[in-house]
């Protein structure tokens, strides 16, 4: 029975009107779909965020070893008082989570550097080769986000922290400081340099939505240049800034893949290789006790930059069109500056790839001559002595597997997440103002003061046993793309919301008029008018998935492992070369994909951004 | 062919605000009914809830014999289902779609046969005059071309109501001009009941059959545009209608048909009022001559503003301003010694207290 069969067969009972009035309400379109899109929310984000919760306030069997009358189930603030007053405090809390905001606030700072600088340069100057320069400029953020910290390795490896000397230790003859080699310095520069595309991106749209009139009225008025600057532009731009701040601190706070391979190696822990260690161990409630910190954190510092922004449509506003203003001639500085901009950008994409290429031909890394060329690591049968016995990646049958799961994965989130994007727009955009659109709006919101680790650390207690009429999902292939399509959510829903907004409601009001139904109105006119979104959105997704690592680092089972999992899995057991082929090969998929992106019409990382 | 439109008490709330406040409406088939008022009057509102593209807080409305709302009884159809017809502000054509999809989608919905489809399609571009454009995406054609397009996609479907949103403000003044005179034409030859909202007042004037003025939520007269115009219910009413502005004056009413207006006396034939009142004169009813004639009253010409047919002259003496229309190019200059004649019959006296008109008994 359909639902306006339902509904009208509601209405000729003898219910009392108000009843009546609350079923056709209930049995509208609109209020369906939200509710439907409630109850998915509730399951993704406040299930598994309460199941976490509800582990570290209760005794678990591990604690039976330390506590003597502990009952497993027992309410209990053992796992606070341990984690946060014990002397465990120190190495296991307090030392990570310093380190972490270190690495933060360290690779905030200089991807803001490197970003605003670039974005000035590429829009407020005459400086040559614009265009190809902001092309690049998008290239290390597609990239998986550890590449310049496992090429980091390959080039500083030394022989104070054990193992085989680098390529610089082989050229120079002498081991490069440690501070070089691993810690803090290296993880800020390799995630620095993954993530100055957001604040490239996000300063680039604001500069160039300033209408020039603004400043040429700054101008008319005898302002001078550093005055137009400090008093019209830079406010301007703030919210852009501040915005791109918030985004790069909580995801290095959350990253996994820099720190597992530059501090893990000499024991520089941040809260998300604790995190990972403390589950490697068993240590369930720890972990999450690490995790909920992080989360609070990352929300207090998400809340303070809207109090200071204002709501997070005052840089939507900024989005938009004015064109341009006066650009400042950079003279005989053109050509150097050109040069400098595009050997960085070179250095940053091209150096890391080629010297993991290189290592990954060489029979015993780090050794520069001829007869150490090998192909083994390709494509070499089984050897007990090398690689642990591992065969080439490319004869390797379970690498095809990881490959082929990497994009099954990639397809299945985009889909489902392009899918989510389209309808909770919908959801949203037609129920303005209405307390059900709000709640679904701010419920979409929540994975994003998340930090990746941290809400794959929440997917464990999810799903690992049968809830409600979910079944146990742990170690299965579609809790990875749960997990995925839950942590996009928040991006997808911007997407969708600002592509409904194109619709313009009248749109859909006149089908509505015309006597089409839900279905028909999605089909005919929903769906097509909103394409272009879906498919950027679903392509972005694509990409990003591909790459994603600490979100499932702590998910994957050996029958679910993808490409970017396998490659930690190499660098753990030693096997540095095939972490190297392996990242390759992911790299050449991700560029293919990414090749894919541009031959479409309207995909723009922009967009997938939700910008 | 076409239906009575009844609302009673409707009420939509939107939050804290009170978008329709118990409007009661019964509109005669065949009418060209328009809803007038300020931006954010609720008269938009109010055509929405008719369509069933908002859900109100009370009241019912049926169309023709049948029931689409109804608060008490829990009765809400959906838009598809009330058999009317309507034209968006922005109109509305979905950009993806030719102009023949455009007008065949209802149609399809409605499970029409090809042929008779194809016929509709011709027969209602023929109507707006748009024969031949079967194949052009709306991006395609300006923007009054659109508009008849949409015009077409509800004629096509034959709906017993129109419903028009603002259908002309996205035009310009000349191509407004013109869309009046045909949309009126279409309603005469079609005879469907329409329901038209405007805060364009010329627009309200020269097309409608009657006129709702609306206010806060609230109908505060409804009535043929000529008795809306002369006879406007209240001050409200007569400041928002016509162009120039009415001229409004505070005044004392002595009980025996004296107004004093300060520093002259005006002879109303109104004996039941005494105290506070406001004298609205609408500026064409005002003579304006060189010499002092018996009963006119002397102003000097503080600004003329000629505009080719005619021209408004703002009078002033003392603190007292005056806008006077006079036909043709004045022969007055600024700073010129006018005298001003009322003729009693054209004034209308307003409650100060209440701003309700005062009538004549």
């Amino acid at each position: 029975m359909s639902i306006s069969a339902l509904s009208r067969k509601v209405s000729s009972l003898g219910l009392p009107a108000s009843l009546r009035r609350f079923i056709s309400w209930l049995t509208s379109a609109k209020v369906i779909l939200s509710l439907i899109m409630l109850v998915l929310m509730f399951y993704l984000v406040l299930v598994p965020l309460y199941r976490m919760v509800a582990t570290t306030i209760t005794y678990q069997d591990k604690d039976l070893f330390r506590v003597p009358d502990a009952q497993v189930g027992a309410l209990t603030l053992f796992h606070y008082a341990r984690m946060f007053l014990s002397n465990m405090a120190k190495p296991y809390l307090y030392n990570p989570f310093q380190h972490s905001v270190i690495i933060s606030i360290g690779a905030t700072i200089l991807a803001l550097v490197i970003g605003g600088m670039l974005a000035w340069l590429c829009i407020r100057t005459d400086m040559p080769g614009r265009i190809i320069i902001t092309q690049l400029a998008v290239l290390p953020y597609i990239m998986p986000g550890w590449t310049i910290a496992q090429a980091w390795t390959v080039l500083f490896k030394s022989r104070i922290t054990g193992g085989i000397p680098g390529v610089f230790e082989y050229f120079v003859g002498q081991s490069p400081p440690a501070w070089l080699s691993y810690g803090p310095v290296p993880i800020i520069i390799s995630s620095a340099l993954h993530y100055y595309t957001f604040f490239f991106l996000f300063i680039t749209a604001a500069l160039m939505s300033i209408d020039s009139s603004l400043e040429e009225a700054g101008d008319l008025m005898g302002a001078n240049r550093s005055r137009i600057l400090r008093k019209i532009t830079f406010p301007l731009v703030m919210p852009a800034i501040l915005s791109g701040i918030i985004m790069t601190f909580s995801k290095v706070m959350g990253t996994y893949g820099g720190p597992a391979l530059l501090g893990v190696p000499v024991k520089y822990y941040t809260v998300s290789t604790m995190i990972r260690s403390a589950i490697g161990i068993g240590d369930k409630a720890d972990a999450f006790v690490l995790a909920i910190t992080l989360i609070l954190f990352s929300m207090v510092l998400i809340s303070i930059n809207q109090k200071v922004v204002g709501t997070r449509r005052s840089y939507e506003t900024i989005g938009g069109r004015g064109f341009m203003a006066n650009k400042t001639k950079l003279k005989k500085w053109k050509g150097l500056l050109f040069g400098i901009v595009i050997v960085f950008q070179i250095l940053v994409i091209v150096l890391p790839v080629g010297l993991l290429l290189s290592d990954t031909f060489m029979l015993r890394s780090g050794v520069y001559s001829l007869d150490n060329l090998t192909l083994h690591n390709w494509i070499g049968e089984s050897v007990k002595t090398i690689n642990n016995g591992s065969p080439g990646v490319l004869r390797n049958p379970k690498i095809y597997f990881y490959a082929w799961n990497t994009i099954k994965l990639s397809i299945w989130t985009a889909l489902f997440t392009a899918l989510l994007g389209v309808i909770l727009g919908y959801v949203i955009v037609k129920g303005r103002g209405t307390r059900l659109s709000k709640l679904v709006e701010q419920l979409a919101f929540i994975p994003y003061v998340i930090p990746g680790i941290a809400f794959g650390a929440i997917y464990i207690s999810m799903f690992s046993r049968q809830f409600g009429p979910i079944p146990p999902l742990y170690g299965t292939f579609a809790l990875l793309v749960v997990v995925s399509v839950a942590k996009h959510i928040p991006y997808s829903s911007r997407t969708g919301v600002s592509s409904m907004l194109q619709v313009g409601r009248e749109l859909e009001e006149a089908a509505q008029v015309a006597g089409a139904n839900l279905w028909k109105r999605f089909k005919t006119i929903i769906f097509p008018l909103t394409s272009s979104g879906f498919v950027s959105g679903f392509l972005l997704t694509f990409i990003t998935t591909m790459r994603e690592l600490s979100l499932i680092i702590l998910l994957v089972t050996p029958t679910t492992m993808v490409l970017a999992t396998q490659t930690m899995r190499y660098k753990e057991n030693g096997d540095d070369q095939l972490a190297n082929a392996v990242i390759i090969i992911l790299i050449v998929m991700i560029t293919i994909g990414n090749f894919i992106i541009g031959k479409f019409r309207g995909g723009s990382l922009k967009k997938g951004l939700g910008m | 062919m076409s239906s009575t439109i009844i609302i009673k008490n409707l009420t939509k709330r939107f939050g804290k605000t009170i978008a329709v406040n118990g409007v009661n409406l019964t509109i005669e088939p065949g009418a060209f009914l328009t809803l007038l008022g300020p931006s954010g009057c609720g008269k938009t509102t109010l055509l929405r809830c008719v369509a069933g593209l908002e859900d109100p807080d009370g009241g019912e409305i049926y169309v023709g014999d049948k029931l689409v709302f109804s608060y008490p009884k829990g009765i809400s159809l959906s838009p598809g289902k009330r058999e009317l017809g309507m034209v968006f502000q922005n109109y509305a054509l979905w950009p993806h779609m030719k102009v023949d999809k455009n007008i065949t989608f209802a149609l399809e919905i409605q499970k029409m046969g090809k042929e008779e489809m194809q016929k509709r399609v011709k027969d209602s571009l023929a109507e707006v005059k748009m024969e031949g454009y079967e194949d052009r995406y709306p991006r395609e054609m300006s923007g009054g071309q659109q508009q008849r397009i949409a015009l077409a996609r509800m004629l096509a479907y034959r709906p017993k109501v129109f419903l028009m949103d603002e259908p002309l403000s996205n035009l310009d003044a000349r191509l407004r001009m013109d869309m009046r005179a045909e949309l009126k034409r279409l309603h005469f030859s079609s005879g469907a009941t329409t329901i038209y909202v405007t805060h364009d007042q010329v627009e309200a004037l020269t097309m409608s059959s009657s006129i709702a003025i609306m206010r806060d939520g609230v109908i505060q007269q409804m009535d043929t545009p000529d008795r809306i115009y002369h006879f406007p219910a209240n001050l409200f009413i007569a400041d928002f209608i016509g162009n120039p502005k009415v001229n409004l004056l505070d005044g004392v009413i002595d009980g025996k048909g004296s107004v004093n207006l300060g520093d002259f006396n005006l002879q109303i034939d109104i004996h039941n009022a005494f105290g506070s009142v406001v004298i609205a004169m609408r500026p064409e009813d005002i003579t304006i001559s060189t010499i002092q004639v018996p009963g006119s009253v002397e102003f000097s010409a503080y600004s003329v503003l000629p505009a080719g047919s005619e021209t408004t002259i703002v009078a002033k003496r003392g603190n007292i301003e005056l806008n006077v229309k006079e036909m043709g190019i004045s022969k007055f200059k600024m700073d010129d010694k006018i005298w001003l004649n009322f003729d009693p019959d054209t004034l209308n006296l307003y409650d100060k207290e209440t701003g309700n008109i005062i009538a004549n008994i």
